[in-house]
């Protein structure tokens, strides 16, 4: 083993029903190399540190430039993308674990189906046909337009439920992505029409009220949307919401 | 494809209860918290003073009712369903060592000692003394606290009790949508880790007069 060689220690699962267990890899170094490209290392020659031949390590990965936000895996004990963490940067062994917050299918693919539905559960889509045509739209004014262009970044890539000690197994919390994307759909004018039915999602068993504020997610998230300050904000209009519509009844 | 009613999915008990918990801690638990340390401070006045303070709570019309529907209920209340919300995280703040997760680490934490530190304090200074019909006055809590070990303990209990409720205001003013940014989060962060050693302070000082 030549000294520019890198240690990889993997936490791997042949199936999902199947118990997880430990895999270690030593792949040749190259300059500029990231995870993703450590592991495809691993796929062209899939030999672990004993010398013996094994399945090739899983993974997804789509884009390679931090938009598709398949690539999520916990690098060295923390969530983040495969494609944008640098090998050179990394403590070594480079410990590579799958998300915990989601079913684990097999090595580091998870299924992060729970954020897909919580998209639907909040209406994440502006409706702009109907049984009539509904016109044209209002304008957006250009601030309006920079703030919510932070919020149309969300790649939904999992960081920030899997960072939150709120969401867990034994919690319904519906997860930070679903609350930063209600307040951009509840921010575009036309979006806005819907904004009572996604509040109802917010003030419910798996909203709002299992925000802890620990601000992990606005921390790890790897396209630095402003989580905390929709959080914020939807707090506030949860609040009135609520009180409204118990005032109403 | 458009529903033109908006129905409830589900229940919002989940948020009701979360907000009156918020609403419990700031203005009945808050409220007699200052009054509290505030009233114990006399004691650095001397034990006159002090001893003036209790005498004149005693004598507060409808105690009783005050104490357990001002003190008593929101205390249960509070300290209930707390201690549900902490079991049911799962606190990381070992790996990612952000400030305020580990204020949210810290915030359950001190919520539970409080708790066990409040009820051995109310059976102490106030269930017990009306059962066996002593009178509370500086001599008595100067004996108590003479103890090191009961002084360590209250010591303790004063500290997570004031970090408890200055580091809640800073995150009930988010639960109330009041700061909404990062910047204004961080100034109230800020503002409230000064009134936690202030009331730290002041509760120490009152503790350690008791006993010099």
């Amino acid at each position: 083993m030549a000294a520019a060689d890198i240690k990889l220690r993997i936490k791997r699962k042949d199936a999902e029903d199947d118990a997880f267990y430990w895999e270690e890899f030593n792949i040749p170094f190259r300059k500029n190399m990231n995870v993703i490209s450590a592991l495809m290392e691993i796929q062209k020659n899939p030999v672990n540190a004993q010398g013996e031949k094994v399945r090739s390590v899983a993974w997804e990965y789509n884009c390679l430039e931090e938009v598709c936000g398949a690539c999520s895996m916990k690098i060295n004990g923390k969530v983040r993308q495969a494609c944008s963490t640098l090998v050179d940067r990394l403590e070594q062994p480079i410990v590579l674990e799958p998300m915990e917050t989601f079913p684990v299918e097999k090595d580091l693919v998870v299924n992060r189906d729970r954020m897909f539905s919580a998209l639907k559960k909040i209406k994440g889509w502006i409706p702009i046909d109907g049984t009539y045509p509904m016109g044209a739209g209002p304008l957006i004014s250009s601030d309006d337009q920079q703030e919510a262009y932070k919020y149309s970044t969300c790649m939904t890539c999992g960081c920030c439920l899997e960072a939150c000690p709120n969401v867990n197994s034994g919690s319904p919390f519906i997860g930070p992505q679903a609350l930063g994307q209600t307040k951009y759909f509840n921010m575009h004018p036309t979006g806005a029409q819907q904004k009572n039915h996604r509040l109802e999602v917010i003030v419910s068993e798996e909203g709002i009220a299992n925000c802890g504020n620990s601000q992990n997610c606005v921390q790890v998230c790897p396209k630095e949307i402003p989580l905390t300050t929709a959080i914020a904000e939807l707090n506030k209009d949860a609040n009135r919401y609520a009180l409204r519509s118990w005032l109403k009844r | 494809m458009q529903t033109n009613t908006v129905v409830p999915l589900s229940s919002s008990r989940r948020f009701v209860l979360t907000r009156l918990h918020s609403l419990a801690g700031l203005i009945p638990l808050g409220l007699f918290l200052v009054q509290h340390l505030m009233g114990n401070a006399l004691a650095i006045f001397g034990s006159e003073k002090y001893d003036e303070h209790v005498q004149f709570m005693l004598s507060l019309p409808f105690l009783l009712f005050l104490e357990i529907g001002f003190i008593a209920l929101p205390l249960l209340f509070h300290a209930i369903y707390g201690i549900y919300l902490s079991f049911i995280s799962k606190p990381n703040a070992h790996v990612y060592q952000y400030k305020r997760n580990i204020s949210f680490l810290l915030q359950r934490v001190t919520g539970i000692i409080t708790f066990i530190f409040v009820i051995y304090h109310v059976w102490a200074v106030r269930i017990s003394p009306v059962i066996s019909g002593t009178e509370v006055n500086h001599q008595l809590v100067g004996e108590h606290l003479a103890n090191p070990f009961m002084m360590a303990f209250y010591i303790a209990g004063v500290l997570s009790t004031t970090y408890h409720f200055a580091n809640g205001i800073s995150t009930a003013l988010i639960t109330w949508g009041i700061t909404v940014g990062p910047a204004s989060q961080k100034t109230v962060r800020n503002i409230c880790f000064g009134i936690f050693v202030a009331l730290a302070a002041l509760g120490i000082g009152s503790l350690i007069s008791f006993v010099s």
